[in-house]
This record gives structure tokens, C-alpha cells and sequence, in this order.
């Protein structure tokens, strides 16, 4: 074989593996813009870790059609059929030295960068706003340090009913399907916001991928994480540690707002939580639970429930005639707050205040065609959640 | 054959049997040192957290007239964290969410818990620093982490940390957060509420100690 | 045993199915079951991985529960690590092994036979858990507390045979490594050794130094979860996170005990087929102890997430990233092993170089994987799965493959059908990249892994993965055809099978005989396999 030649097939091969890779990995886009590649994200350091991917994605692609080119090129010429004549070498120190030298070399390129990025990443140091989030199964709670809220995070409603096997609702019918939750974790841009990460029961992690990390959630220990976003914006995300059978329905919505949208949200916050007290220590009338009653069916039961109450046989039963919501009022209560194990019941009574699930207990037990008559004050829920 | 003596082929496989013999008994120990290994790497990782800070749980701990330490001029801010486990039917709150501290300079970071269940409950801390690094220059003189704490239904317990930010602290490390999470200590709860239960039932009441023991096994 | 082993009519294999294969000593008999066996679990493990595709086919549930899912996830991963791959590798090393060293069995023939015969009880006891109140382990094949601690009734049965695993694992290590240093023929001596024997020497001590610490590790979960232990139970003052150290301490090294044997079968069926000997033999002997060195240095890299200091998370990172060096000069070596060869394209030849380029592949995402701050968006996302399924099904399970076919003629005597042979790999290659490529997408996208349902954003990347994963699954079907009428019949194999091939095993009649080498064969350059000149 002459030299030419191989140089020629090499050359050809390089191309061809280069059109190749383009049409894999470049053309439809995805290397390109964020469709299909990782998210550049809004923050400085998601940025950095993008560019770090792409650079690594780079060398990667540029050193794999060079090995591959020189391998195909020896397929294409040094086949048999060819009447190529094997040759006998069995080694070379200097190519050995060469692509032992060169890698190291290219290794020492890509850790350098990797470690300055890893470190702009793990300065955790002095934050504006503390935010402690702790995952259960399955959802999230999140503790404003400095502003006395906390609330939990949980799927959205009608999310959750699709999400049910058999459940014969279209997903793509579903606003965010599997990506919207109740409560927002809601953050002002600009703003360091540093993260206290743990756990109450199995691990969980918690990724926003425009946030550009993820960062798990370890029960009995705290782990740190921050970010500083600089877009307003709605960013989505999930839980990324395997924790049970609702590992995949536990995702995380971070709305991040201006400065002064903010503060009105935080204000909004704790008058609501305000609210919230007062309606649990006030007695309330039959009309106005069966009232909110209704609007919380509406929103939370009747994605299984059924508007109508009937339930969708076999997975949800029907609320009409229901033996539980004509039964024992503390069994009732008990579904409701704790959820069913086994069943696609979940617990509410994190994720609704006290008022909520009285109203709609005292609404299914009085509607439908039921005809129990009781009355279940928000007072007995919170006694029912203290004792 | 009958002349195996000299045959070498049969001595062969004598010297092999043998050699098998001696690599099995060899690789069976190692086997057995490694699965002592996996043990060991419990207290090794004790170690290494504790000389490496991983895990935030590298602190030092001290008697109070032990100390030796000079004081200085930086300081740093300290934030204080409450976790209570979901199974523990307490409050469990830091008195102050954060604080500037001192380096070298002897402070207390208070927290109370509450026990608002109706009954005695034992209750366990563990804690660890954040970042992971500052664990090794955070000491304390006191403290009620890993000690169980009996709380009765109802009582308020007030837990200080006393404690002192070593001055050695790296220059880059400008707050350090200290997490305690409560769990309750089930096994210590239900035997403290058994012996208790023992007490009373001099007058027996068979029906009681079944309820109570139900709702103590139903954490 | 000494009446069998030592038997002096070459082909009197022993009469009886319970005699033959129940009691079998013999180490082409038990190399048989183990890869029958493996064989087997591959389409168990398989039929799992269909379900898992099926229900990610669309968004929304439709065919399963979510602990249902899990469970599938988990024991699809348990089965294919411990059931089909290993299993299949130790086959290969019982079978080929004696005849590459020129020994006449195994070292300790009886303990063979146990190693084997555990792992069928350890597998039903493994899959009868999906039968058991609470279902399988779902917690991932990782076991990871406290998660793992909620398993339901079968958790014992689990941990259980994953014990079983070790020991038979265990078990075939002591007796590679007795057989390898023991019982080789006088002249073999070890840098004129194989690579094939080479990388399972390796492998079997890194099985030694590894197995008994996952016997350690599901011992402190099973005193945990009974017996009120508290060494992963945050509040008794234990570490979760600990259980992660201990069981990447086994996991990172368990990687390699699944690549490195591949590794070694791909050395020696490149050099048959490009007709030249391998390029840099004692390289390859140094990369393979390299890389073996630095499983044991790296495990954290699996964990980066979980909370490091920014020390520990940078030395990870560039230990890692140390592994691609030996790994380049493999793949290198291969390279230049075909280079100005004479080269021919029989069915295991196209499987090696298969491997040799979605292996490669493999790496480098293994490399981008590496790189801690891009770690922290990729870990625990589609991305990782399309990683370690490029390394192990177009990694080890190709090998495998690809060594089935380079060995079946030698142990059936017969030749497979050349053309479903060639049929079966390009259609395996083209759908294991539909299968596996676009998970890559779907990983950078965002969709993390062990989910059963997702965003309709993911879903044409998943609907097209699936499609591959069903056409990939039903082309191996193809394989059990290909290697059952090859056990049949066929055109009658010689003993040299190949061309190009050289080694001890090729001096042996095909079928091979149920007992070889009983006397040592004379060692000279002539057989020594591949690039071995001493």
C-alpha cells in the first residue's frame, strides 16, 4: 500500500465521519440550541457548566472522529479482499509515548477549567436569602429561614390524577403534565439565595437544571447549594435520587420574580398565613363549608372522584354511597389527612390547611346524595393533626 | 500404571494439588480480611470524617476548662438550624436563625423543643456543620447532641450548644451553618412508657396498656 | 473427584443427565452451564428491560404501577449484572482458560461445581421476590438506605441471594486464580499468557477484593433493618451516606470485573482476523493492571451529589479522569493491531470492532461524566443510562457475543450460519443505538432516571428508544437461534477454526474433547497466541 493512498482513504475517511457526527449529533439542533442539549440555564454558574460540557463534548467528538477515521481507514485498505499482506510489527515505543503523552495532556486542559468552575460552584459563602428545603416522599418543604413561611410542595392536582395507571386522561392535554406543582418555591433575581438541603425520610435530590446543579438530600444531614438567578422566570424541575414509588411525581417549580414582586409575594404570604389561622379557630357555617367545600373537591378530589362523585371504577371509588364518607367521621378524617397506603390516596394533610379539608369533608359527606348532615369545623382537624 | 512413583506426570499433579490447595487457603483469607474490610470501613470513614471534616461531622468536642484558645478580630456569621423527623411529634426551633460570632470567642446558640404530643417521648439529636470543611475548626464545650432527651407531653426543654469558632478558620469560609435534626428514639420511648405503664399497673388495666402500647409501636 | 478428573479415555464423558451436568466436575461442562445459564437470564433480565420500555413507550401510565416500575428498574439491573454478564464471563473462563494455558481442568474442579450451582437457587430466590407481599426490591439495583430499608417481606430474600452471588463469585475468583497460577503448562509462562487469561486474572482479584465488601456492606443493612443497628440510620447516628462509600468501594471495581474479560476478548479475536499480532502485548498487560489499580481510587466519582468538601470532589475528578489513559491505550492498540493487517469480516470480527467504537463512545461520555461541575447536571439522569449501557451492552454484552461466535465452532464443532451471523450483528448494531443514543439527548434534556412517567417534552426521543429496545430485544432472539442449530449441526468446524488464529486452544480437535491437555502440551513460539514474543 503506498503512502499516498492511505493518506488519501484517511483524509476521505475523516470526512465521512465528520458528515456523520453532523448529522447525528449537530444538524437537528441539538448541540445548538437547547432543545435537545443541556440547558445553558439563567444563572452565571449554569452558564460555566454549559460551556464546560460543550468544551469537553468538543474534544470528545474531535478525538473520536480522528481514532475512528484511522480505524476505518485501516478497515477500508488493509482488508484481505484488497489483497493487503499482513505486516508484522508488534509494537513502537514512540507511538506508544505519543498517544500515551497526548491524552494527559488534553486530560490537563479539561481539568483546569473544571476545577475553576467547581470552585466558583461550591462558594457557599454569604447569601441573601436562606431557603431550607427538606424532601419527604414525595414532595417538597421549604422554609424561608429569615421570614418565618413554610409551606410544602407537592404535584399539581390535575397532574396527578393523569399520572394514574389506567387513568385514560391524555397527558399532552395536562399544562406542565408532571412538572407543575401547588406551590411555587418563589425566589427575586439578582439575590444570592442560599440553600439548606436535607431530608426527612429516604434520600431525595433536589435539580432545577437552569439552576445548572443538583444537590441531594441526605436525612440527618444538611447540604448546601446556592444560586444567584438573573432572568425572571419560571424554571421546572424534578426529584433525581430514586426515593419510592412517587420518585417521578415530585417535581419542582422555582419562580424567580423581581426584587419588588417579591416582596409583595412575601407579603401575600404572611397574610395568608394569617388568614389561615384565623380560619382554623373560627366556627363555621354549614354553607359556607359546603361552599368551599365544593371548590376544593373541585380542584383536588374530582380529578378522581369525578365532578359528579361517582369515582372511575377500579382504581377510584365513588364518593356517593361511599362507606367512608357516610361512616366514622374520625376514619374519614384519618383517609383524608394520612391517605391510603396501597391506593393512589394520597395525604393531605400537609399539602391543605385545616379549613380546607374540613370543608371538604363536610362536602362530600352532605353532597352526592349523601346525606350525613355532619358538620366537621377546621378546629377538629387541627386537633385531629396534634393529637 | 504401575510405576506411579516415578512417573511425573503424576508427581505433576501432586505438586499442583498442592499448590491449589495452598492458593485456595491463601484467597479464602484474603476473602475474609476484605469482608472485615467492609466493616472496617465504619469506623475508618469515622476517621476520615473526623480528620477531613466529610459529612460536617468533624468536631471537636472539649470539657469546658479545657480550653485553650486565643481570640480574634474576624468574624464570621453563624446560622443555626431545626430539623425535627417527621416520626417525632415535637417542635424543635433555634432560637436565632443567625448571628455574628467571633472567632476563638466562647458563645451559645440556644434551641428549645417542645413536646406537643401526650405523652413521654425520648428523643435523639444528630447534627452536622455546613460547609463540610468548617466542622474541624467548630468546637464545643457542650452540647446535647447524641444524648437522648426525655421530654414529658407537653414540657419545654430549653438545649444550649456552647461552643467556639476556631481562629484557624480558612479565610474563604465566611458563614458556617449548624443543623440539629430530631428523631425519636423509638426503642428508648416505648421501654420508658412500658416501665411507666408497669408502675401504675398495680391497679391493673389491662384494656389501658394495650391502647397505650399501640399508639407507642404505631410511630 | 480424582476417578473423573483424571480420567484416561479422552472422551468418556460421564452417563446420565444428573452425573453430566448436575455433578459435573468438568470444567467444558460446567463452562457450558454457566454460559446456558447466563443465556437464560440475559432474556429474563431482557423481558424486564421490555417492560421498562413499554411503559415509557408515551407519557402517562399505562401498563404498570410505579412500585412496579421500580421493581422492574432494580431487578432488571440485579439480574443483567449478577445473572447474565458475570455468570457469562465466568463461562467463558471456565471454558477457555485450561484450554489457553494448556491445563486439563480447573484447579479445584468440586468447588466449580458449587459456584455454579448456587447462583440457579440464588436467582429463583431473587426472582421469586416480584411474587412476595410488598414486591421485589425497588430501591435500585444500588440498594441505597434508607430507601432499600422500606422493601417489603422480600428484602431478606433479596440480600439473601445477593449473598449467595458473592460466594459463588468468590468462589470461581479463588479458582481462576488457582488455575492461572497453578496449572498452566510447563513453558507458558505468564507474559506468554493470553490476554484473555491476562484480564481474568486481574478481574478475579479485584472479584476477591470486592465481593466480600458488598457481603459487608448488605450484612450492616440486614443488622440494620433487624437487629437495630444504626450504621446508615441517620438517627441513631449513623451515615446513609456511608453505605454509598462502602458500596462504590465494590461498585466502581464490579465495572471493571464486567469489562475487563470483554477487554480480553476483543484482544484476542482483532489479531485473528487482521491476521498480525497483537500490538503492544505488555502494554495492554500494564493498561489492564492500571486500570484495575485505579478502580479502587475513584469510587466517589458515582457520588459527587451527595455533599463533598471541594477537596475530596476535586481529587475524584482528576483520579477519574486518569482511567481514560490506560483505557486510550487500549483502544489505541487495537487500532494499531488492525493497522496494515490483513483483515477479514467473519461475525466476531464485526462484533470486536462494534465494540471497539460504541465502547469507545461509552468512554467518552464515562469521561464527560468524570467532570464534576458538569456531573452535577448529568448525574442520575438519562444521560447516565445511555453511559453504562454504551459500556455494557455494547461493551460486555457485544463481547460477549462476539466471543460466542469466535468459540462456538471450537465447542460445538461445528460452524454457525455465517450469514444470520452477520444479520444478527448489523441489526443489533442498528437498533442498540436507536435504543441507546437518544437516551443521551433525553439525559441532557433534563429527564432524570428510574422514572416511570415523564413530561411529554421527552417524548419522541423516548418513544424512539423504545422502538429500538423491542427491535434490539427480538434481534437476540435471533442469537439463541444462531448458537441452538450451530449445537445441532452444521458444516464441521477444523481445529483451527480461523484463519488467523493462533493459541492453544486451536491445537485441540473441534468439538474440543471432554478432556484435554492431560498431558501438558510443548509450549513454543508457534502456539503461543497472539504477540507474545518472549
Amino acid at each position: 500500500m503506498k503512502k499516498e493512498n492511505t493518506l488519501l482513504v484517511g483524509l476521505a475517511m475523516t470526512a465521512a465521519i465528520t458528515v456523520v457526527t453532523y448529522a447525528i449529533l449537530v444538524a437537528p439542533g441539538f448541540l445548538t440550541d437547547s432543545g435537545m442539549n443541556m440547558t445553558e440555564g439563567v444563572t452565571n454558574s449554569s452558564k460555566a457548566v454549559y460551556d464546560l460540557h460543550m468544551i469537553i463534548l468538543w474534544i470528545c467528538i474531535v478525538i473520536g472522529i480522528l481514532v475512528f477515521a484511522a480505524m476505518f481507514t485501516s478497515i477500508f485498505l488493509h482488508r484481505k479482499s484488497r489483497g493487503a499482506v499482513a505486516a508484522k510489527f508488534t509494537h513502537s515505543t514512540k507511538a506508544e509515548i505519543i498517544w500515551t503523552t497526548i491524552p494527559i495532556l488534553i486530560l490537563v486542559v479539561m481539568a483546569v477549567p473544571s476545577t475553576i468552575t467547581l470552585i466558583e460552584l461550591e462558594d457557599n459563602s454569604n447569601p441573601d436569602i436562606i431557603i431550607k428545603i427538606t424532601g419527604y416522599q414525595w414532595k417538597w418543604k421549604y422554609d424561608y429561614i429569615d421570614e418565618d413561611i413554610s409551606f410544602y410542595s407537592s404535584l399539581k392536582a390535575d397532574s396527578n390524577a393523569a399520572r394514574l395507571t389506567g387513568a385514560n386522561i391524555d397527558p399532552t392535554t395536562v399544562d406542565n403534565y408532571l412538572l407543575d406543582v401547588d406551590n411555587r418555591i418563589v425566589i427575586p433575581i439578582g439575590k444570592k439565595i442560599g440553600f439548606l438541603i436535607t431530608a426527612d425520610d429516604v434520600i431525595h435530590s433536589w435539580w432545577v437544571p437552569a439552576l445548572g446543579w443538583k444537590q441531594d438530600a441526605v436525612p440527618g444531614f444538611i447540604n448546601q447549594a446556592w444560586t444567584r438567578v438573573n432572568e425572571v422566570g419560571v424554571y421546572r424541575g424534578q426529584c433525581a435520587e430514586l426515593c419510592g414509588r412517587g420518585h417521578g411525581f415530585m417535581p419542582i417549580v422555582l419562580e424567580a420574580k423581581s426584587e419588588e414582586d417579591y416582596a409583595a409575594w412575601l407579603v401575600e404570604q404572611k397574610s395568608a398565613l394569617t388568614v389561615t389561622q384565623a380560619e382554623t379557630q373560627r366556627i363555621w357555617s354549614k354553607t359556607e363549608l359546603m361552599a368551599k367545600g365544593e371548590a376544593v373537591y373541585e380542584q383536588q378530589c374530582a380529578g378522581c372522584h369525578q365532578t359528579d362523585g361517582q369515582g372511575l371504577a377500579p382504581a377510584f371509588p365513588a364518593m356517593a354511597g361511599n362507606p367512608v364518607t357516610n361512616g366514622s367521621i374520625s376514619k374519614h378524617i384519618d383517609i383524608v389527612m394520612n391517605g391510603s397506603e396501597g391506593t393512589a390516596m394520597q395525604a393531605f394533610s400537609k399539602t391543605l390547611t385545616d379549613a380546607e379539608i374540613a370543608a371538604a369533608l363536610t362536602y362530600t359527606r352532605n353532597a352526592f346524595g349523601n346525606q350525613t348532615g355532619d358538620l366537621i369545623q377546621p378546629a377538629t382537624i387541627a386537633k385531629h393533626n396534634n393529637g | 500404571m504401575a510405576d506411579q512413583q516415578v512417573d511425573p506426570q503424576t508427581e505433576r499433579k501432586a505438586v499442583q494439588r498442592k499448590a491449589n490447595r495452598r492458593t485456595l487457603r491463601r484467597l479464602i483469607l484474603i476473602s475474609i480480611g476484605m469482608f472485615g474490610f467492609g466493616f472496617a470501613m465504619w469506623p475508618l470513614y469515622e476517621i476520615f470524617c473526623d480528620v477531613t471534616g466529610f459529612g460536617g461531622r468533624g468536631v471537636q468536642e472539649v470539657a469546658a476548662d479545657d480550653i485553650q484558645h486565643y481570640q480574634d478580630q474576624r468574624e464570621i456569621t453563624m446560622r443555626f438550624d431545626a430539623t425535627v423527623n417527621s416520626g417525632l411529634n415535637w417542635q424543635f426551633e433555634a432560637v436565632d436563625s443567625a448571628k455574628t460570632v467571633q472567632l476563638g470567642k466562647l458563645s451559645v446558640a440556644s434551641y428549645t423543643s417542645i413536646n406537643i404530643s401526650d405523652e413521654p417521648v425520648i428523643g435523639h439529636a444528630v447534627f452536622n456543620v455546613a460547609p463540610p470543611e468548617a466542622s474541624l475548626y467548630f468546637v464545643k464545650t457542650e452540647c446535647f447532641c447524641f444524648t437522648e432527651q426525655l421530654l414529658l407531653a407537653g414540657e419545654k426543654k430549653d438545649m444550649p450548644v456552647t461552643y467556639y469558632i476556631s481562629p484557624d478558620l480558612p479565610d474563604d469560609i465566611e458563614s458556617i451553618t449548624l443543623s440539629y435534626t430530631f428523631f425519636k428514639n423509638i426503642p428508648a420511648t416505648l421501654a420508658y412508657n412500658n416501665a411507666a405503664k408497669k408502675e401504675i399497673s398495680n391497679q391493673p388495666n389491662p384494656n389501658n396498656i394495650t391502647t397505650n402500647d399501640t399508639r407507642a409501636r404505631g410511630e | 473427584m480424582t476417578t473423573i478428573t483424571h480420567e484416561d479415555h479422552h472422551d468418556h464423558k460421564p452417563q446420565g443427565f444428573l452425573n453430566r451436568w448436575v455433578f459435573s466436575t468438568n470444567h467444558k461442562d460446567i463452562g457450558t452451564l454457566y454460559l446456558v445459564f447466563a443465556l437464560l437470564m440475559f432474556f429474563i433480565g431482557g423481558a424486564m428491560a421490555m417492560i421498562i420500555r413499554a411503559e415509557l413507550f408515551m407519557p402517562g401510565m399505562q401498563l404498570v404501577q410505579p412500585e412496579f416500575f421500580n421493581q422492574m428498574t432494580t431487578v432488571h439491573a440485579l439480574v443483567m449484572v449478577f445473572g447474565a454478564v458475570m455468570p457469562a464471563f465466568v463461562g467463558f473462563a471456565n471454558w477457555m482458560i485450561p484450554l489457553m494455558i494448556g491445563a486439563p481442568d480447573m484447579a479445584l474442579p468440586r468447588m466449580n461445581n458449587w459456584s455454579f450451582w448456587i447462583l440457579p437457587f440464588a436467582f429463583t430466590m431473587l426472582v421469586s421476590t416480584l411474587f412476595m407481599d410488598g414486591g421485589a426490591p425497588a430501591g435500585g439495583w444500588t440498594l441505597y438506605p434508607p430507601l432499600v430499608l422500606q422493601t417489603g417481606d422480600s428484602f431478606i430474600f433479596a440480600m439473601f441471594a445477593i449473598h449467595m452471588l458473592g460466594i459463588s463469585s468468590i468462589m470461581g475468583a479463588i479458582n481462576v486464580i488457582a488455575t492461572i497460577l497453578n496449572m498452566r503448562a510447563p513453558g507458558m509462562t505468564l507474559l506468554r499468557m493470553p490476554l484473555f487469561v491476562w484480564t481474568w486474572l486481574i478481574t478475579a482479584f479485584l472479584l476477591i477484593a470486592v465481593m466480600p465488601v458488598l457481603a459487608g456492606a448488605v450484612t450492616m443493612l440486614i443488622t440494620d433493618r433487624f437487629f437495630l443497628t444504626s450504621f446508615f440510620n441517620a438517627a441513631g447516628g449513623g451515615d446513609p451516606v456511608l453505605f454509598q462509600h462502602i458500596f462504590w468501594f465494590f461498585g466502581h471495581p464490579e465495572v471493571y470485573i464486567m469489562i475487563l474479560p470483554a477487554f480480553g476478548i476483543i484482544s484476542e479475536i482483532i489479531p485473528t482476523f487482521a491476521r498480525k499480532p497483537l500490538f503492544g502485548y505488555t502494554s495492554m498487560v500494564y493498561a489492564t493492571v492500571s486500570i484495575a489499580f485505579l478502580s479502587f481510587i475513584v469510587w466517589a466519582h458515582h457520588m459527587f451529589t451527595v455533599g463533598m468538601p471541594l477537596g475530596a470532589e476535586i481529587y475524584f475528578m482528576l483520579a477519574t479522569m486518569m482511567i481514560s489513559i490506560p483505557t486510550g491505550v487500549k483502544v489505541f492498540n487495537w487500532i494499531a493491531t488492525m493497522w496494515r493487517g490483513s483483515m477479514t469480516f467473519e461475525t466476531p470480527m464485526l462484533f470486536a470492532l462494534g465494540f471497539v467504537v460504541l465502547f469507545t463512545i461509552g468512554g467518552f461520555s464515562g469521561l464527560m461524566l468524570a467532570i464534576v461541575p458538569a456531573d452535577f447536571q448529568y448525574h442520575d439522569t438519562y444521560f447516565v443510562v445511555a453511559h453504562f449501557h454504551y459500556v455494557l451492552v455494547t461493551g460486555s454484552v457485544f463481547a460477549l457475543m462476539a466471543g460466542t461466535y469466535y468459540w462456538l465452532p471450537k465447542w460445538t464443532g461445528h460452524m454457525y450460519n455465517e450469514r444470520l451471523g452477520k444479520w444478527h450483528f448489523w441489526l443489533s448494531v442498528v437498533f442498540v443505538n436507536v435504543l441507546f443514543f437518544p437516551q443521551h439527548y433525553l439525559g441532557l434534556a433534563g429527564m432524570p432516571r428510574r422514572i416511570p412517567d415523564y413530561s411529554p417534552q421527552f417524548a419522541d426521543f423516548n418513544m424512539l428508544s423504545s422502538i429500538g429496545g423491542f427491535a434490539f430485544g427480538l434481534t437476540q432472539l435471533m442469537f439463541v437461534y444462531i448458537v441452538w442449530k450451530c449445537a445441532r449441526g452444521g458444516e464441521t468446524a477444523t481445529a483451527q477454526v480461523w484463519e488467523g488464529a493462533k493459541g492453544l486452544e486451536w491445537t485441540v480437535p473441534s468439538p474440543a474433547p471432554f478432556h484435554t491437555f492431560e498431558t501438558p502440551p510443548k509450549i513454543d513460539d508457534s502456539v503461543v497466541a497472539h504477540g507474545n514474543h518472549m
